[in-house]
Formats: structure tokens, sequence, C-alpha cells
């Protein structure tokens, strides 16, 4: 690891101003990823801005039932409170379907948002990556790919983003409350907190140098049931192939309203917009989840050995929305 | 098989433009990291850092590399080589201790971001010379062979059955909204999966928990 200088931040703004002033400084917050990251010597900073203290570990709950969560609450803690259990049953399962108990318990709800790719070329310094090395190209296009991209790729980058939280809170339609550091806060859509990698893959976020997430706002829950499906490799503690985020409201054996949202499928989680379209005052049958999911990947683009994914992510849509208008 | 021709294997020429590719990286972050250290004014990158950790039960003044983590703190510089260093990762388990009683990956945390924190390790589960009920379930039910990842299974599981007496859902817990759900051999084997056992003992560590917790 890079020798670098640690600092424990005692307000947002110095915190942030502190991340803009120094050259390659970064925050740090349960440090899940990032430590192992720079380990690996991926992730080089030379000063660090510990924000795991700053008093951002709040969950607040309004009348009307909308949330706004603080970034340093823990995996855990936003995955077990009671509110969230009760009327976001969505974002419990994907927190829970992600990671260990142990690195949930440390893992914060910004850092699960901003945490990088784990594509093996990513992770493997001897091999050319785009998003670690900007220009050396994609190793993984032409490369052991079947758990990569097959919704907005590059010709540049194929990585998918790992996170579970961040699919559950792009279906609600989270809203991202950052700080800069003159002390400027913002809201942006989760939709537009993600860039999809085109030429720039290392570029993963609009967030600005030293800009940070301070919150999550989620607006009332939406009507209708929701559903959180995984499918991976193993039964646990292993990240999504294909993920999928529903909320279906049915009336009188049609579609009243949904939402769709796929994980590890894409640079970024994925709303279906197409797929919801779709499903608008359909009946609630196998011929309009089909339907659905044929429009959700008719743009989808599969490398090598990924191809797999597209008819496992299809047949996941239509059991996940079956399941969730009932 | 030709690795030229294995897609499964990077070309030469991949690893040598891959290899070039680090090496200009490198020389260019030590080029940003020079003015950082000296912009920093009192901070300098390599100069240990003084702070306090409670380690099971007395407080422990370090002095310590910023890079040091809370599992390299304990093992190198304490003494308590009972947490285990596995992968390293944060994939393994074996270097779970519990941080103000919650379970966590040693390996994946900086010492220095510990400070006052209350830590207990493997060493501090017993009372003298009575076992900790889960030290005890784990040698009854024999929860292990080569025991290597056992300090692990053991700190995990203690914070584990917290977590399922606080009423926390698994993602085996049929609906989340539940109050609490009994603790079956799925939620122990789904709330116990960031800890591996390559000797595979998991019926018996599973057996082990379950004893321990209906004993509690």
């Amino acid at each position: 690891m890079q020798p670098f200088t640690y600092e424990r931040a005692t307000s947002v703004t110095e915190a942030s101003a502190s991340v803009s002033k120094h050259p390659n400084a970064k925050f740090i917050a349960g440090g899940t990823n990032l430590l192992d990251l720079m380990k690996l010597g991926i992730e080089r900073p030379a000063h660090l801005v510990d924000i795991s203290r700053l008093p951002l570990n709040q969950i607040e709950t309004q009348p009307d039932r909308s949330m706004r969560i603080g970034a340093q609450v823990t995996n855990s803690d936003l995955a077990v409170h009671s509110h969230v259990r009760t009327h976001f049953p969505l974002l419990t399962q994907a927190l829970l379907a992600g990671a260990s108990g142990q690195l949930r318990n440390k893992a914060s709800v910004g850092g699960n948002l901003l945490q990088r790719t784990r594509c093996p070329y990513f992770y493997n310094t001897h091999t050319p990556c785009n998003k670690r090395v900007p220009g050396s190209g994609c190793a993984a296009i032409g490369g052991f790919n079947r758990a990569n991209a097959i919704l907005g790729t590059s010709t540049s980058c194929i990585a998918v983003h790992p996170s579970d939280m961040a699919v559950a809170m792009t279906a609600l339609g989270a809203q991202i409350e950052t700080t800069n550091a003159t002390g400027q806060t913002r809201k942006l859509g989760i939709g537009d907190l993600y860039r999809l990698p085109g030429t720039t893959p290392q570029i993963e976020t609009s967030l600005t140098p030293g800009e940070m997430i301070v919150a999550v706002h989620l607006r009332p829950p939406p009507r209708g049931k929701q559903i959180y499906r995984k499918v991976r490799d193993r039964a646990s503690y292993a990240f999504a192939l294909v993920s999928v985020a529903a909320i279906v409201e049915q009336r009188n054996g049609r579609v009243a309203s949904s939402r769709v949202a796929f994980g590890g499928l894409a640079p970024r989680p994925w709303r279906a917009e197409a797929a919801e379209q779709m499903l608008r005052n359909g009946k609630t049958d196998p011929a309009t989840f089909s339907a659905a999911a044929e429009h959700a990947f008719a743009e989808a683009r599969t490398e090598g050995s990924a191809g797999f994914k597209l008819e496992l992510a299809k047949r996941t849509l239509c059991q996940t929305l079956a399941v969730a208008a009932t | 098989m030709n690795g030229a021709s294995n897609p499964f294997l990077p070309t030469r020429r991949q690893v040598l433009e891959g290899s070039s590719a680090v090496a200009l990286v490198m020389t260019s972050r030590l080029a940003e990291a020079a003015p950082a250290a000296t912009g920093a004014a009192s901070l300098n990158a390599t100069e240990p850092v003084a702070f306090d950790l409670t380690i099971n039960g007395k407080q422990t003044a370090l002095r310590l590399d910023t890079r040091t983590t809370l599992l390299d703190a304990l093992r190198e510089h304490l003494g308590l080589t009972g947490s285990k260093k596995g992968c390293d990762h944060g994939q393994c388990g074996a270097c779970t201790v519990l941080v103000n009683g919650r379970r966590i990956n040693a390996c994946l945390s900086l010492a220095v971001m510990h400070q006052r924190d209350d830590v207990t390790t493997i060493e501090g589960l017993a009372r003298g010379d009575d076992l900790h009920p889960m030290q005890a379930a784990f040698i009854e039910r024999d929860g292990f062979q080569c025991g290597y990842c056992t300090p692990g299974q053991i700190c995990s599981a203690v914070g584990m059955l917290q977590e399922a007496r606080a009423g926390w859902p698994s993602h085996v817990t049929a609906d989340v909204a539940m109050p609490r759900a009994p603790l079956t051999d799925d939620e122990i084997r789904e709330r116990m999966s960031g800890n591996i056992c390559r000797c595979s003992a998991y019926p018996n560590i599973v057996a082990a928990i379950r004893d321990a917790a209906e004993k509690a």
C-alpha cells in the first residue's frame, strides 16, 4: 500500500474542502472496498479523509413514509430498520442479498453507491483496463467476461456496477443529496449520479472533486408489491449475475403501475423504463411479462461468454414480475 | 493449450502493454504525491499516528503507520495472534472481531480509524478459565478440523447471535417485515456465509452455533 496521510474529519464542509484541496485525496468511510483496492495498488490515494464519524448516521422518517437516510448509516442498520422492512422491503431484500454480515456492518450507504466494479481485469494490474489506466485498452472484451455487462457498454469498457442496494434505490427513484467544498448542497436523481462508460470509463459519476454524498432521499413508497430477486453462482455472498428489482401494482388482473431495475447487467444500476412502458395496462400474464422482457433487452449487446446472461435476465425478469404481480 | 488462442488468458502483448501502462501510472502518481506531503503542512505520510483502542477491556495506546489494518495491529503489534489472516481481502472471515459489539473483518479496516473503539478478539471471549458458551459449543460439537478459521467463526457466530436476537432478518428470511425469524439451520448458514472453512467442517459449525443459540 502506498503511504498516505490521514485526517479525521470533524465537519462535512471541512472534509469536502480537504478532499478538493489535496491532490489525490479520497474520502474513506467503511473502507471495505477502498482498502481492498489500496492493498492491490489499484487505488493509490496520498491523503485519506475519514468521514465515518461525521453526524451522517441518522435515518429520518416522515408521516407520509418518505425517508432521509444519512450517508454514514451502515448497510446493516439500513437493512434492519423497521420502517425500511415494513415500507421498503425491496431495499431490505437487496441489502441483505449483498456481501456478508461482517461487511454490511462496516459498509456505509454512501460507499455502497460509490463502490467500484469487480471486473477481473480492473483488479488485475497486469492486464489493460481503461477504467484503471485510461487509454490502456479493455482486456475484458475478448477475455473472460461471463460476469460482464450486456447493457450500456462501450467499446472502451464492459464492466458491471456491483451494488444490490443501488438497484433497489434506482427502482425506488432515490434522490442523492450532496455537499461540496463551499458548503453548497444539491440533490440529484440516482439515474443522474452514474455515468455510462463511453470513451471515459474512469469517470463513473457526475460528482465534482470533493463533493460528498451526505444522504439518500426516498419518496413515499410506490403502490404495489416489491420484490428483489438476485441470481448468482452460489447461494450466498456472491455478486449478481443478474438481479431484478420490481414493484408491480396490480388491479383487476392488469398492471396499474410498475417500476423495474436491473443489477449485474450494466455499468450502472439500470432502470428498465422500456419494460415499464410495455407493462402498463397489460394483463398480468406470461405473454405481457415476456413482451416486457423482449423490450427491456432490445438494445442488449452480449460480449463473448456473457451471452447466457441475456436469456437468464429475461427469465429472471418474467419470474420476478409474476411474483410481484400476485 | 496455446496461451494465445485461449480466451481465458491474456495475450503476451496485452500483458506487456498492461505492465508498461502500470509503470506509467506509478510514475505519474508519485509525481502527484510529492506536493500532497509538503502541502499538508503538519502531515507526513510516513509519520506514525498515535491513537487509543480498548482491546478486550484494556485501554491500549498505539502509535502506528497509517496503513496498518486493525488485523495487523492486533497480530503484529499487540501479539494477539488469535485473529487470523486468511485472504486479507474480506472474503474469508478468518479475521472477524467484534468492534463495539458488532462483527467486522479486521483486515478491511484501518487501525487508526478505530480511535476509542471497543474491540473484542477471540482472546477476550473467555472469562478466566470459563470458556465463552460459543467456544464450549465448538469443542463439544467438534466444529473444526485444522482450526485456522475457528477464531473468526466463533467471533462471527457471537456477533451473529446478537443480530438474530435483536430481530435482524437475513437473505433467507421469507418475510423481512416479520419481527423475528426463527434461527433455522438455513438461517445460520446464510448468516455465517462470510466465514469460509476450507476443511468444510460446516455441519458441525452449524450444530455448535445451534447449541449455543438454544442454551443462551
